[in-house]
């Protein structure tokens, strides 16, 4: 049985794909624009890509601007995740998803974070403010 | 979040469409973090970085029709004169950066491709509440001023630019501003680079509000911007307080306001010697440039290597990174030209985070003395060890490190 989970919203989107957690903050920069791969030192995520992923990590890091161009870089080449999920919002974070129109949700049901694991096929849905556990046949 | 009669209007489309679009963006940003109502802002800064989505952004707000209500001062890109002159820049570097100068022009912004706003050109006062992107911006505005801004991004700050307005919440609000970790100081600090690696410590102190403790009553301006700055190498901060020096903190109780501490690190020499040696790549034996100024060197700063350097010039290439301001200055007074006799340039209006002007270092054995400059030049292969400027400007001087 699929498990539906509350969330709130930072910008829109219904989508669905892989869970990919990250238990580090990121920083989109730090990937590489062709393969949606991670390339910060010392990132949990360090070789991974993040491409066409459910990313859920706890939030974002670094300065002002690289952020967005990170995240507008993986976008242009079609490396992007398909959505964000976060604990904490920042302003960079929140205005650069907007602006980017990528779907980020946040503060999703505590019981998500025990049940998801890597590779759970994962929808959100920020009409219904839901983030949904599939269950695949 | 409820918006004022003018404000719905703009976001209705009333005063064109890229007015209707910043709203639209503020609304979303104010929403996510459940503000209140948007507020008035009396100054912007824009992290303008001419990267990718930087100019994507300016030009599409600007092709709808936007023109800032609140006239942005901009972070720096490139000087294409300077570059240029050096053979460095292709014909397409070239063309974006003055791509990216048109569409700033037309939404408005002041052309000051300065870090240091709050120095020169955009300088708030306590209380003020104003729209700051560049994070060493934001948290030297929020922590040594006592104004009001959240950590903008580019495209948030250009949006409240062009409306006049921000979502008021984070730090915008008391309660926030209050600290919530309590940083004992211990460690005796010895001059502005123990501040930068203070600020390095990010992952000890932790996520929220610090306040520091046990720090000199009288740090300099260049150690609070280093020590902001780092801070947002190794985190995300928007506000430090410190003890007797910010204005948010002219004792403990009141800096931290009745918030619950969740925190209490103590930092020691060890601590500032170990983040260090964990952050900078390794020594090389060799020196072959150094590049100071990031943030932006002040003229005190400049000053400060003049006379380092009065025992002899450099052997190798020395780049100071500086306002157009602070090079004029430097100018009518005849520190340009002294400088530049002992090997040193002065390079205005750039952000050492950009490839197409420094990529060609990649390789070569490179000293800093700022963290932040170390971090983003590796992006594109280019290895600076961290030192103090006294150690970087005695290394130029021999060429290598002894």
């Amino acid at each position: 049985m699929s498990q539906v989970f509350r969330c709130k919203r930072v910008s829109s989107g219904i989508v669905e794909g892989e869970a990919l957690i990250s238990q580090d903050a990121i920083l989109f920069y730090y990937t590489d624009p062709a393969t949606g791969v991670v390339t910060e030192d010392g990132h949990c995520l360090k070789g991974v890509s993040v491409k066409d992923k459910i990313l859920i990590f706890p939030g974002g890091k670094g300065s002002s601007s690289v952020q967005a161009d990170g995240m507008y870089r993986l976008d242009r080449d079609g490396s992007a995740p398909r959505a964000l999920i976060v604990e904490e919002l920042d302003t960079v974070l929140v205005s650069s998803a907007v602006v980017m129109e990528m779907p980020m949700v946040y503060h999703v049901e505590a019981g998500f974070y025990d049940r998801v694991k890597n590779g759970d096929w994962v929808r959100v849905d920020t009409e219904k403010l839901t983030v949904e556990l599939v269950e695949k046949d | 979040m409820i918006l004022s009669e003018y404000q719905q209007e703009m976001l209705d489309g009333k005063y064109g469409k890229g007015k209707a679009m910043a709203m639209q963006i503020l609304e979303a940003v104010g929403d996510s973090f459940e503000a209140q109502r948007m507020v008035p802002i009396s100054r912007a800064h824009i992290s303008l970085s001419a990267q990718d989505a930087d100019v994507w952004f300016a030009e599409k707000m600007g092709g709808a029709g936007a023109v800032c209500a609140v006239p942005p001062t901009v972070n720096p890109g490139y000087c294409v004169d300077y570059f240029r002159s050096k053979g460095v820049l292709d014909e397409k570097a070239v063309a974006h950066m003055e791509r990216t100068e048109r569409a700033y022009r037309r939404l408005g912004a002041v052309m000051t491709y300065s870090c240091t706003p709050y120095l020169f050109g955009n300088i708030p006062h306590y209380g003020e509440v104003v729209a700051f992107s560049e994070t060493s911006v934001t948290v030297y505005a929020n922590s040594v001023i006592g104004a009001r801004t959240n950590r903008e991004s580019a495209a948030s700050a250009m949006c409240a630019a062009i409306t006049g307005f921000t979502p008021e919440y984070g730090m915008l609000l008391d309660e926030n501003r209050r600290a919530d970790i309590l940083v004992e100081v211990q460690a005796e600090m010895r001059g502005d680079f123990d501040y930068a690696l203070l600020g390095l410590l990010g992952k000890k102190i932790g996520k929220g509000v610090p306040v520091f403790q046990g720090l000199p009553r009288h740090i300099s301006t260049e150690g609070l911007i280093q020590l902001g700055s780092e801070l947002n190498v190794s985190g995300a901060y928007e506000m430090f307080h410190i003890v007797g020096v910010t204005p948010e903190a002219p004792d403990l109780k009141t800096a931290v306001g009745g918030r619950e501490l969740k925190r209490h690190v103590v930092i020691t020499r060890e601590d500032l010697d170990q983040a260090l040696e964990e952050f900078s790549p390794p020594l090389r034996s060799e020196v072959e440039f150094v590049i100071l100024g990031c943030p932006h060197y002040n003229y005190d700063q400049l000053r400060q290597v003049a006379r380092l350097l009065e025992s002899g010039p450099a052997v190798v290439p020395v780049w100071i990174h500086t306002s157009s301001a602070v090079k004029d200055l430097a100018g009518r007074t005849g520190m340009e030209e002294a400088l530049l006799e002992k090997g040193v340039e002065l390079i205005p209006d750039t952000c050492v985070d950009e490839a197409c002007c420094w990529k060609r270092l990649a390789g070569q054995a490179g000293v800093t003395d700022s963290p932040k400059a170390s971090y983003y030049m590796r992006t594109f292969g280019v290895q600076m060890a961290v030192r103090d400027t006294e150690s970087c400007i005695r290394w130029a001087q021999r060429g290598r490190v002894e």
